[in-house]
C-alpha cells in the first residue's frame, strides 16, 4: 500500500508538472514532428533500400524512428529534472520519507512512460500520411511496444541522472550515449546497408529490437527490412528483458547513491 | 522538558575521501528541546544534519534516535523525523495544497486525516487564502512558511532544519523562531537546527558549537557566555594591524587576533587593558572599543579563530 501510494503520488506529480509547462509540451511534440517533416521530405525519394518499395520515401522509413526519438526525448526530459531535484528540490523530501527507493523510481519511470505514450499516440495520428491504416490491432500493439521502449529508456535515463551531480554532466551522457543509442537502433538507417562495425553495434543495441517490432507493426507488408533480424518473438523477449534489467539497475542505483 | 534523549550521537566520524568532515563527534539531545548547532561554514554541521536525516550513510560511530539505531533502522527513523532543507523542497509548479498533499502521501497519510491536517496547517500558517495558487507565485517568506507547513503535516517528533533562515529577512527570521517555540510547547517536538547566525543560536535552549567536525562546547547560551563572563573583548582599528599585533604581544602578555583588518583581544575585565593599550599605542590606534562576550567570543576562546576567518578560508 505504502509502495503504491508513493509511486502514484510521484507519477501524478510528473503528469501535473508536465501539463503545466506548455513550452515542454511544444518542445517534446514539436521538435520530433519538425525533424520528421524536414529530414523526411529532405531525403525524400533519394533514400532507397535495396529490394524495398517505399511509397513515401524517407518520410515512411523515418516514421517509427521518430516515434522512438520522441519517446527518448521525453525520457531524457523527465529524468533530467532528477539531477537538480535531488539536491535542491522536491526529491529531497521524497528521499527522507519512509518509502522504498523502488517505489520512488517506479513512480518516476511510470510518469515518464505515460507522457511518452500519450505523445506517441498524438504522433501516431499522422500515420495515415505515410499510408498506414490504423487498425485496433496496430494501435494496441503500438501501445505495448511504446510501453516497453519508454519504460526501459526512462529507467536508463534514471540510472545516469541519479548518480550525476550536474546537469552539464547529464548533457554529455545524453550526447555521447543516449542519442547514439537511438541513431544505432535502425531508427535513422537500416543495418543492412551500414558498415559492418556499425551493423554489429546495431545488433547488440537492445533498442534496435524495439524499433524493429514497432516497424513491423506499422508496416507489416515490408518484411524485406527485417531479414537480418530475429523473429518478432525474440524481439519481444529482448525488449521485455531489457526493461526489467534496466529497472533493477535503476533501483539499485537509487539505493546506493542516497544523497 | 524531561531528560529522555531524543538523539544520542556516539563518536561519529565521517570523511569525504581524504577530507574529514566529522571527527569523533558525540552529543546528546533531550526530547523536547530546541538545539542549535552553531559553526562556521565548512565546520561539519551540514554533514551531521545529512547523517541524522538518513541521507548519508554512517561510516564510524553510531547515532540513536529514540531507541532506534540509525545504522540498523533508517527507514523506521524516517517516520519520526521531519526535515527542512536549506534549499527549498517545494515544487513551484504545484499549488500550495498539492505540495502538502504529496508530502502527506509519502508518509502514508491519506483521506480525511490528510485533508484535516492540510486544513489545519493552511489555517495555522496563514496560507488558506492561497491554497490553490502555484507555489511559484509566493514570496520567499511565504515559500519558507509552506515548506514548514508541508513538513509538519506528518507531525514529526523530531524536526531537523538546515540553515532555516538562509535568505530570509530579519522579521521572518523572528517569525520562524516564534513558530519553533510554539511547536516545542504544544507538541513537545525536539528541534535541531544548524546555523551560523549567533542571534539565532541565542534563542535556542542549548547550543552545540562545532568546529572542524568536533563539538567544542555545548550548553545553554547564557551559561556558555557566563564561562567567559570575566572577559571583555577589545576591538582595535588600526592602519597596520600586523605591526600593532607584534608590538602589543611584545609589550603586554596579550595575544591579539587579526580579523578583517582589526585586532581582537580577549582579556579579563580586571586588567584595565583598554586604558593601558590606549596609553602606550595612542599614535597607532584609530579607535578602540570593548564589548561583553557573545557566543562568537565563546567560539574565539575555544578555537582561537574568528568565525568569519574560517568561513573566508573555506571559501578560498
Amino acid at each position: 500500500m505504502v509502495f503504491l501510494l508513493c509511486s502514484f503520488t510521484i507519477w501524478q506529480r510528473e503528469i501535473v508538472r508536465f501539463l503545466r509547462q506548455r513550452s515542454r509540451i511544444v518542445g517534446t511534440l514539436g521538435q520530433p514532428f519538425l525533424f520528421w517533416i524536414l529530414l523526411g521530405s529532405g531525403f525524400g525519394s533519394s533514400f532507397r533500400i535495396k529490394g524495398v518499395e517505399l511509397s513515401s520515401g524517407y518520410l515512411e522509413y523515418f516514421f517509427p524512428g521518430i516515434l522512438v526519438m520522441m519517446i527518448l526525448f521525453t525520457a531524457i526530459f523527465s529524468t533530467f529534472s532528477v539531477v537538480e531535484d535531488r539536491k535542491a528540490g522536491f526529491l529531497q523530501s521524497v528521499l527522507v520519507a519512509p518509502v522504498p527507493r523502488e517505489a520512488i523510481i517506479l513512480g518516476h519511470i511510470l510518469g515518464g512512460t505515460t507522457l511518452s505514450i500519450l505523445q506517441g499516440f498524438l504522433f501516431l495520428c499522422a500515420a495515415p500520411l505515410v499510408g498506414i491504416t490504423l487498425t485496433l490491432e496496430i494501435i494496441g500493439l503500438s501501445f505495448l511496444i511504446m510501453l516497453f521502449i519508454s519504460f526501459s529508456l526512462t529507467s536508463l535515463g534514471l540510472v545516469f541522472a541519479w548518480r550525476i551531480e550536474s546537469t552539464q554532466g547529464f548533457h554529455s551522457i545524453m550526447n555521447l550515449f543516449l542519442i547514439p543509442l537511438w541513431l544505432l537502433s535502425g531508427a535513422v538507417f537500416p543495418a543492412s546497408s551500414a558498415h559492418p562495425i556499425i551493423s554489429w553495434l546495431m545488433t547488440i543495441n537492445p533498442l534496435t529490437y524495439g524499433v524493429t517490432i514497432l516497424r513491423r507493426n506499422l508496416f507489416p507488408s515490408q518484411t524485406e527490412f527485417f531479414s537480418v533480424f530475429p523473429s518478432t518473438l525474440t524481439c519481444w523477449v529482448i525488449i521485455c528483458s531489457f526493461s526489467v534489467i534496466i529497472f533493477l539497475i535503476a533501483s539499485r542505483t537509487a539505493k546506493k547513491y542516497q544523497g | 522538558m524531561n531528560n529522555k534523549y531524543a538523539i544520542s550521537i556516539q563518536s561519529l566520524s565521517f570523511s569525504y575521501g581524504q577530507q574529514n568532515a566529522l571527527n569523533n563527534f558525540s552529543c546528546d539531545i533531550e526530547e523536547g528541546e530546541i538545539f542549535a548547532l552553531l559553526g562556521p561554514n565548512g565546520g561539519g554541521k551540514t554533514t551531521l544534519f545529512k547523517i541524522l536525516a538518513t541521507l548519508l550513510p554512517l561510516q564510524e560511530g553510531n547515532a540513536k534516535i529514540f531507541d532506534m539505531m540509525l545504522r540498523n533502522s533508517p527507514k523506521e527513523i524516517r517516520k519520526f523525523i521531519g526535515v527542512v532543507f536549506q534549499n527549498p523542497s517545494i515544487d513551484i509548479k504545484l499549488t500550495v495544497k498539492e505540495n502538502m498533499t504529496h508530502h502527506g502521501r509519502l508518509f502514508n497519510i491519506t483521506g480525511k486525516t490528510l485533508l484535516k491536517r492540510i486544513e489545519q496547517n493552511l489555517e495555522h500558517f496563514n496560507l488558506k487564502e492561497r491554497k490553490n495558487e502555484l507555489a511559484e507565485n509566493l514570496s520567499g517568506g511565504l515559500r519558507r512558511r509552506l515548506e514548514l507547513a508541508k513538513t509538519l503535516i506528518t507531525k514529526p517528533k523530531i524536526l531537523l532544519l538546515d540553515e532555516p533562515s538562509t535568505g530570509l529577512d530579519p522579521a521572518i527570521r523572528i517569525d520562524l523562531s516564534t513558530e519553533l517555540k510554539r511547536l516545542q510547547k504544544e507538541n513537545n517536538t525536539t528541534i535541531i537546527f544548524t546555523t551560523h547566525h549567533m542571534d539565532e543560536a541565542e534563542r535556542s535552549d542549548r547550543v552545540g558549537i562545532i568546529h572542524e567536525g568536533k563539538l567544542i562546547a555545548k550548553g545553554n547560551p547564557v551559561e556558555l557566555k557566563k564561562e567567559i563572563r570575566n572577559d571583555v573583548v577589545i576591538k582595535i582599528e588600526t592602519n597596520n594591524p600586523e605591526e600593532l599585533k607584534k608590538n602589543i604581544s611584545e609589550k603586554f602578555r596579550l595575544e591579539p587576533n587579526v580579523s578583517n583588518e582589526s585586532l581582537f583581544i580577549n582579556t579579563s575585565k580586571d586588567d584595565d587593558a583598554i586604558h593601558k593599550l590606549y596609553h602606550v599605542f595612542s599614535d597607532q590606534i584609530q579607535s578602540i572599543t570593548f564589548s561583553q562576550p557573545s557566543l562568537e567570543d565563546v567560539f574565539v576562546q575555544k578555537t582561537g579563530y574568528q568565525f568569519k576567518d574560517i568561513e573566508n578560508k573555506s571559501i578560498e
